[in-house]
């Protein structure tokens, strides 16, 4: 193992977060205290409780999800996008370094970021309301699992990416989309049968269900189900990142 | 006990690089580089001579690693540049074409980024001394898009030489740079050559081939036309032209001089002679004399050897 290089890449992606601490930080911050007042106090002092939590408590884990699962995309696309954008990719691919201590340390990087931040949005929420974690180890476990596998996701868009734009049609046009009708701001036994049926080919529903299990012990899904869905997913986008490194898919010509 | 027996061949083979039956197509179809061989001398200064687009880019970034041949090998002391590629490529410094940098780094940063990448512990000490050498000491803590493109330049090599590499490539180290610069580098490329570390530079400027190479490669449309000792190839190919300014026009030549490979311009005021440097029968002595009998009196009289641009050119004529 190259940990020299592993520790260069990672210092180098930390650094970069702390010299854009604003978009980084402080942007979540306000969107999720924006989220707070408009769903939590006046959209939610007009809704029941769902499932015996109030509504504001109850869409703290689906909101640091949709941060999570737009922030580690956003950041690990980034992070490996803007290299070939400007051309230093080339130091990176004529370096003693492994395919796989380059994805642990754009990976890591991009996933510690996002860990942070998803702690950040909690710590906020419990500005606003009563926080109550059930299972703290299974929350921790969530927490990391999704922003690793959303960090390799985001890693595979920035390799892929060729123009800034296609750095934001995934995020924008797939995840914000699923992860709204995943249930971020409602329970999915609210919805109609027929609909709660098409929302369970949602992938999103299965990380929220567990994230929210973990606070509250209660879930749209078992999850066990949850839990072996977020696994699938990041044995599925570390199978597309081993087949991109060992083909050079637009890495090297 | 294979290990010590396989470093010590290693250490004795004279070739740092051994490039065999190289080839590349691009998936456009475009075929940069045909069955190439080349061997690399331990120590030696190679100058890549080419006109654009002969493959001198293809060759260095298949080398480094940066683009997958389609056939052949490159072995880089005795490591193989795929199947063991984290110690060829340890051996190995690149300062590519363009002027890549990151922007918001510090040269600091930057200089040491790259030595962490190529997986040696941090030597604050090594780095400082490369900033010295290459005048960014009081850059260290500027930023990198702060920088002018000659200094930018400069991080490049810095990057390029922190993780103290024993092959050094410079992708057109002096294109776009000032005077001084370009002097600069020719006496640091000429001080690593010193310390021990093989310099393969491709260039444009045959100037600078001349001026600093051993060895001269030309590669033209994807194959190495050349490869020889420059001071051999200047002998061998280098042709001598005697001018002679002559007192009074001759309206053709005297059917005396027929013998001898002249020609007769500038109307009629000028003569030259055309010879191989190294061709024996070659008798200038007799010409004068011939010149001296027939009445042609001369006012000056001047010699020239073709430089490594006629050679240059003449061979990529040749193949085109």
């Amino acid at each position: 193992m190259n940990w020299h290089a592993v520790k260069a890449i990672y210092a180098f992606e930390m650094a970069r977060t702390r010299r854009t601490l604003m978009q980084s930080i402080i942007s979540p911050v306000i969107s999720t205290s924006l989220y707070f007042v408009v769903f939590g106090a006046a959209i939610g002092t007009r809704i029941q409780q769902v499932d015996g939590i109030s509504y504001g408590a109850f869409i703290v884990p689906g909101l640091i999800m949709l941060s999570l699962l737009t922030q580690s995309i956003s950041n690990a696309s980034f992070g490996i996008y803007f290299p070939k954008f400007t051309g230093t990719i080339y130091e990176l691919l004529s370096a003693p370094i492994s395919h796989f201590e380059i994805v642990l340390s754009y990976v890591g990087a991009a996933a510690t970021k996002s860990i942070l931040l998803g702690l950040i949005i909690l710590a906020t929420a419990g500005l606003f309301v009563p926080l109550q974690i059930a299972h703290p180890f299974w929350m921790l476990l969530f927490l990391v699992l999704t922003s690793v596998t959303f960090s390799l996701v985001g890693f595979i868009i920035g390799l892929w990416a060729d123009n800034f734009e296609k750095l934001q049609v995934v995020p924008l046009l797939i995840i914000t989309p699923l992860t709204f009708l995943g249930g971020s701001f409602y329970s999915i036994k609210m919805l109609p049968p027929v609909w709660q049926t098409v929302t369970l080919f949602n992938p999103v529903v299965y990380l929220i269900s567990g994230f929210r299990w973990s606070f509250y012990g209660m879930a749209d899904v078992d999850v066990g189900i949850s839990l072996a869905m977020t696994l699938g997913f990041m044995a599925v986008s570390l199978a597309i990142v081993a087949w991109i490194f060992k083909t050079g898919y637009k890495l090297k010509r | 006990m294979r290990g010590a027996a396989t470093s010590g061949i290693v250490a004795a083979m004279p070739h740092i690089i051994q490039v065999t039956k190289l080839s590349k197509t691009y998936a456009s179809g475009f075929q940069a580089l045909k069955d190439i061989n080349l061997d690399i001398r331990r120590g030696e200064i190679l100058a890549l001579l080419g006109p654009n687009g002969a493959g001198k880019t293809t060759l260095i970034s298949i080398i480094c690693g940066i683009v997958t041949a389609s056939t052949g090998t490159v072995v880089v002391d005795g490591h193989d540049n795929v199947s063991d590629y984290r110690a060829a490529r340890n051996l190995i410094g690149l300062v590519p074409q363009e002027l890549t940098t990151d922007a918001f780094e510090t040269v600091w940063a930057t200089v040491s980024f790259s030595r962490g990448l190529f997986g040696k512990p941090a030597n604050p000490a090594y780095i400082e001394k490369v900033l010295k050498d290459l005048s960014l000491w009081d850059k260290k803590d500027s930023k990198i898009i702060t920088l002018s493109g000659g200094m930018k330049r400069r991080v490049m090599i810095a990057k390029a030489l922190s993780h103290e590499p024993q092959i050094l490539f410079l992708d057109e180290p002096t294109a776009g740079v000032d005077v001084n610069l370009r002097r600069d580098m020719w006496n640091l490329v000429r001080l690593l050559q010193k310390s021990g570390v093989t310099i393969i530079l491709t260039t444009h400027y045959i100037e600078e081939a001349q001026e600093m190479a051993d060895r001269i490669g030309v590669i033209n449309k994807g194959e190495i036309v050349l490869v020889e000792d420059k001071d051999e190839l200047m002998r061998k190919l280098g042709r001598k032209q005697l001018t002679l300014q002559l007192q009074d026009a001759l309206p053709q030549l005297p059917a005396s001089l027929a013998d001898h490979a002249l020609t007769l311009s500038h109307e009629g005021r000028e003569l030259t002679y055309t010879y191989d440097s190294l061709d024996e029968r070659t008798d200038v002595t007799a010409l004068l004399s011939s010149l001296q009998q027939a009445g042609i009196r001369f006012k000056d009289i001047q010699t020239r050897q073709s430089s490594l641009e006629d050679i240059f050119v003449n061979l990529v004529k040749d193949h085109a």
